[in-house]
């Protein structure tokens, strides 16, 4: 039985991913410039990684996040002996996060989202619409 | 099969197909950022033709049959193998959503017909 009650679930998993991914984007911007964490070493970026999920049947793809890695790209180094972070020789480590990259981040993953609720929308009119079949 | 079933079915299987394909349609868009994913769709002509083609006098009919899924062939491919392209599935997804309304037009006035003629 094919029904379009199911995009509701496909729309709303990758919804979902969507906005995992922008919190994911918000919390790198946040701590692009915190040198230091609990851990006494400084904010490493955070991506998530999205992968179809099988909402039953071969023609219906969802999406999950299945993991948040963290950026494997090197640690920026500023040069800031006043700074009490600073190594011996004055370097501080800073966050490897990008600000360019994640804005594009932010605006892709809020496009997506977008689309997602157009096609939730869709759906819904649709399905309102056969309801009415022989009125 | 008779009669009054033989007059809906045609709009009935060409809607079930419509839905169908809005699924498809919807899983592409869902999965625009999912890396290696490779956008799907189904020829609707072929679908339509081998669901609503009549089986041999006497024979069961025979039960509904999943259309063949095919992969987009794509025009930009993007670097990590996901070929959905959006503007692509956006308009497919607008066209099948107006064709699914046309499809419910058509099975409301075939139903309205049918009263008229019951109901003189």
């Amino acid at each position: 039985m094919t029904s379009l009650l199911k995009i509701f679930d496909v729309a709303a998993s990758a919804m979902t991913a969507q906005s995992q991914r922008l919190n994911v984007v918000a919390s790198n911007l946040a701590n692009a410039d915190s040198a230091t964490g609990p851990d006494g070493k400084a904010y490493k970026a955070r991506q998530v990684v999205f992968s179809t999920q099988s909402l039953g049947s071969p023609e219906i793809a969802g999406v999950r996040v299945t993991g948040v890695i963290e950026d494997p790209s090197p640690m920026k180094r500023l040069f800031e002996p006043s700074h009490p972070m600073a190594d011996p020789s004055g370097y501080v480590t800073m966050p490897n996060v990008n600000v360019v990259e994640e804005m594009v981040n932010m605006i892709s993953a809020s496009r997506a989202y977008q689309n997602n609720v157009e096609a939730m929308n869709t759906a819904k009119t649709l399905l309102a619409k056969t309801l009415t079949i022989g009125q | 099969m008779n009669k009054l079933d033989e007059l809906l079915n045609f709009n009935h299987q060409a809607l079930n197909l419509r839905a169908l394909r809005q699924q498809v349609l919807a899983s592409n868009i869902a999965n625009a950022d999912t890396p290696g994913y490779r956008a799907r769709d189904f020829d609707f002509r072929s679908a339509l033709a081998t669901a609503t083609a009549q089986p041999a006098a006497g024979a069961a009919p025979a039960p509904a049959a999943q259309p063949e899924l095919l992969y987009r062939s794509v025009i930009q491919p993007a670097i990590d193998a996901n070929t959905v392209d959006m503007d692509v599935e956006r308009a497919q997804f607008a066209e099948n959503t107006v064709h699914y309304e046309a499809g419910i037009t058509m099975l409301t006035h075939q139903i309205r017909m049918m009263l008229a003629a019951i109901q003189g």
